[in-house]
């Protein structure tokens, strides 16, 4: 047994992570800017919007030897307007992994939970240098460390602190690190995310300035936020054998009819008095004494238990149709838009919706297939789109039937808010192909289709209008003279009745 | 010496009748608040049928309909009462015009023609809703050919009206022309009428005093002869009661030459008055390259399959075609007129030509 204990040494969160950045987005240096941008903009989106905060967001990129191709040393420097940080959990917060552990539930963007913690560790392990985090939740005070990463320990070390005066009451916080990157193979990527961003986000500023000192600026479009999402409790179809024997560990109630009712969602004591008849457990059995093997079988009886009602949407925080038209109008500018929220759903327990917009001619690009955007928690996707179930599903449309051409200009957004994203892989880039999941996108995505070809007939038919009537009226005063000089009339008919006729088909 | 009936003038006038008649059909039915239509002879192929007794192409009884209450009739109308309006004013001031003349002449009236093609077709309606020929409303093709022999006419058009020409005036031979189609005949001493395709052999007949020895008015064709040619010819045949006799050279185009001044063309089936169902095919044929053992080439590939063609074609029927048709493709040979001259340059005339107008019933 000591052998083994030897052999199978514990590691910590942090050696994990370094072990297997990869799964993390950290496999090159082009991905490394990119994921560190990504994670950073993330932790300022819920740094801001959940708390009521319209979002500004600072990014600068810089470095020393930019113009050189390939791999260098680059510093990343990100500000946002949030709520702050607390000084004693900045430490925490940024350098330990799984800081918090939480077993209630709602929607948040943080892709790995990691909270820019893995950009930091990155950072550190390619440039050895540490990261300077400055925060104030606009109090009198600002914060600022400059830390660095105990791996093995998964432990902060706080190399520097200092405090300065806020007279100006300014709350956010501003982190700024090194990292070894590449920009000119990033960039991109790094683009189609901040735009993307923006019209996912469109009650967002955001400004760029990357390492060739280039500006780019988001703009805000709207200035109301999305409803933020509610904390909920997980649904019993959503529970797994962990879970369970997590919250086993903290309950304080004394019978599984209390367990039951306190610790998941859409429970009632009439619900819970049925499910434990079904699972065929006593209603006054103890939690804390249930047999490994009987926690085994209470998760299996919550996932084969119809009665549960389903999932209520109240944990998630969808754009809502009006941001998402004002984000698809602010950047892609097109002649014409439709956006759809489709009803709450759930699949395995865990409520999603989807929103789907279409965005069709003005500055759309014209392209042989439709521009697929795809969000998740209002975080754009932008790689591995051929793998997403929304690309089948975009692909599986026969587009004519509402009008449309390859070659048309023609941009679908699909935004998937959800507790937890399927996601197809582990690299989080892909959403998996759930029954429940595709068949909203599709409906989503047909709802705006036919707005769309709708819109497209009638412009072809208002057209069509326009011409005849050119006709009616360059032709017709003709027929009517030449015909009376034919006839050796002086008077040429009066033909304004038929030309009024014509018209009125124009109107209607 | 026969005096001849006046009717170029009665012809025009009926002509312009036509015209304003279907002006105020249209302007009559504006006036009553409807959107004008017009009903004509449908002209598409499965409406052209061969008539024997007419003896040329005509079309059926299918009609259709143009009506200004249709988007994609509305342009079309308005071109054809343009263009109604427009020859009405070119009949009615005795000018004429051309069909390239006519299609930039649009322009000038704020009508679009794409190109000449769609005016052309314009025309060729106004032709069938009328049933007559653009000719009759002083539109001339540009090719000219021309007449010669003992013939005197009197001009109709402006400037010239009254004055007479005897059509041996000149010794190329007269021009037909505008002013010559319109013209009346006065007299002729003439008891026959040669057509011949090549502007060569017309010469020649008139050196060789064709016109005196055979009593005969000279046309030459220039190949496949234009429409006012036609009519000019069968205005000699219908107007004067002159036999007609084409001469072509031997080989199927030159037959079809022929055949098209006797019984038309599929393409003028909508139009009458432009045969000669009483002319002959008088030569050169293919038994005389065999009699006569004149120089000749072998058929090409496309003569073979122009002669199927005619094969199967209603107006060949009867004879001499069949039975030349059945010689070109036994002896597999074709000349041209001008093969006579083996024989020195008068052989045609003093040998050939009386031969044949014998044989065909002079």
């Amino acid at each position: 047994m000591e052998i083994i204990s030897q052999v199978f040494q514990e590691i910590s969160p942090a050696d994990f992570f370094y072990r297997n950045r990869e799964i993390a987005g950290f496999a090159n240096p082009a991905r490394a800017i990119f994921s560190a941008i990504r994670e950073l903009v993330e932790n300022s989106f819920d740094a801001t919007e959940p708390l009521g905060i319209l979002p500004d967001i600072y990014i600068r990129l810089s470095s020393n030897n930019e113009g050189e191709e390939g791999e260098k040393i680059y510093v990343l420097r990100v500000r946002d307007n949030g709520s702050g940080i607390p000084a004693d959990y900045i430490p925490l917060a940024f350098c330990q992994f799984l800081f918090s552990s939480k077993y209630r539930l709602k929607q948040s963007r943080g892709t790995f939970g990691l909270g820019g913690t893995m950009a930091i560790l990155y950072g550190q392990i390619t440039t050895n240098k540490p990261v300077k985090v400055i925060s104030s939740t606009g109090s009198q005070k600002i914060y600022e460390y400059t830390l660095m990463i105990d791996i093995e320990r998964n432990r902060p070390i706080i190399l520097d602190r200092k405090i300065y005066e806020n007279d100006a009451r300014w709350h956010g916080t501003i982190v700024e690190l090194s990292l070894e990157g590449d920009y000119a193979k990033a960039m991109p990527k790094v683009l189609e995310y901040l735009k993307q961003t923006a019209i996912a986000n469109p009650y967002a500023n955001i400004t760029f300035v990357d390492p060739r000192g280039r500006l780019y600026k988001f703009e805000r479009a709207v200035s109301n936020l999305p409803p933020p999402p509610k904390e909920t409790l997980p649904h019993p179809h959503g529970v797994d054998v962990e879970t369970l024997s997590r919250i086993i560990r903290v309950t304080r109630c004394k019978t599984l009819l209390d367990f039951m009712q306190e610790h998941f969602h859409r429970v009632g004591r009439h619900t819970a008095k049925r499910f434990l008849d079904f699972a065929g457990f006593p209603e006054d059995a103890d939690p804390k004494k249930l047999k490994p093997e009987e926690v085994v079988k209470l998760v299996q009886a919550m996932k084969n238990f119809n009665g549960f009602f389903p999932p209520d949407a109240s944990c998630l925080s969808p754009l809502g149709e009006e941001i998402l038209r004002a984000g698809i109008l602010k950047e892609l500018e097109p002649e014409f838009v439709a956006v759809t929220q489709r009803k709450p759903s759930a699949y395995s327990g865990h409520p999603f919706i989807v929103e789907v917009g279409i965005a069709y001619g003005g500055k759309v690009p014209p392209a042989e297939d439709v521009l697929l955007y795809r969000f998740a928690n209002k975080i754009p996707l932008v790689y591995d789109e051929s793998g997403d179930v929304c690309w089948r599903i975009i692909k599986s449309i026969n587009w004519r039937k509402y009008g449309l051409m390859p070659g048309m200009p023609v941009a679908i957004l699909i935004h998937i808010c959800s507790t937890k994203i399927p996601w197809k892989t582990v690299g989080k880039e892909m959403i998996a192909d759930r029954p429940e999941v595709s068949r909203e996108i599709l409906n989503g995505v047909r709802e705006v289709a036919r707005k769309l070809g709708t819109y497209l007939s009638r412009k072809e038919r208002i057209k069509r209008e326009k011409a005849r009537i050119s006709f009616f009226v360059k032709y017709l005063p003709k027929i009517a003279e030449f015909s009376a000089k034919l006839a050796g009339k002086e008077k040429i008919p009066n033909i304004e009745d038929l030309l009024r006729r014509a018209r009125r088909f124009e109107e209607s | 010496m026969r005096r001849v009936s006046l009717t170029a003038k009665e012809k025009r006038r009926e002509v312009l009748a036509k015209l304003e008649k279907f002006g105020y059909d249209l302007y009559d039915q504006l006036e009553r608040g409807i959107l004008p239509d017009i009903i004509m002879p449908s002209r598409s192929i499965d409406n052209i049928y061969y008539s024997p007794e007419l003896r040329q192409y005509t079309l059926g009884d299918k009609k259709i309909r143009r009506s200004a209450s249709n988007i994609r009739h509305l342009r079309p109308i308005a071109q054809l009462v343009w263009m109604a309006y427009f020859v009405h004013e070119l009949t009615a001031s005795q000018k004429t015009s051309t069909l390239r003349d006519v299609f930039y002449s649009a322009q000038a009236y704020d009508i679009p023609f794409k190109n000449q093609d769609e005016s052309d077709d314009i025309i060729t309606d106004l032709e069938t809703i009328l049933g007559c020929t653009r000719e009759d409303f002083n539109v001339f093709p540009e090719e000219r050919s021309a007449v010669f022999g003992d013939l005197t006419i009197e001009y109709t058009i402006p400037n010239y009206e009254g004055k007479r020409l005897n059509l041996t005036s000149h010794p190329d031979g007269v021009m037909i022309g505008p002013a010559l189609t319109s013209a009346e005949f006065i007299e002729t001493n003439a008891d026959k009428v040669i057509a011949i395709e090549k502007g060569g052999l017309f010469t020649r007949f008139i050196e060789e005093r064709v016109h005196e020895r055979f009593k005969a008015i000279l046309v030459f064709l220039g190949g496949q002869a234009p429409r006012s040619t036609r009519y000019f010819i069968r205005r000699l045949n219908q107007e004067l009661g002159l036999p007609v006799y084409v001469f072509t050279d031997a080989d199927p185009w030159g037959m079809h030459i022929a055949m098209v001044i006797i019984s038309g063309s599929a393409n003028a089936a909508h139009v009458k008055e432009l045969t000669t169902p009483d002319a002959k095919w008088a030569g050169v044929w293919a038994s005389d390259i065999v009699s006569y053992k004149l120089p000749s080439d072998k058929l090409e590939d496309i003569d073979v399959k122009r002669l199927h063609e005619l094969l199967r074609d209603p107006r060949y029927k009867g004879e001499p075609w069949q039975r030349e048709i059945n010689t070109f493709m036994r002896i597999q040979k074709k000349c041209e007129l001008e093969a006579f001259s083996r024989y020195g340059l008068t052989h045609i005339v003093d040998k050939y030509l009386p031969q044949r107008l014998k044989d065909l019933g002079e």
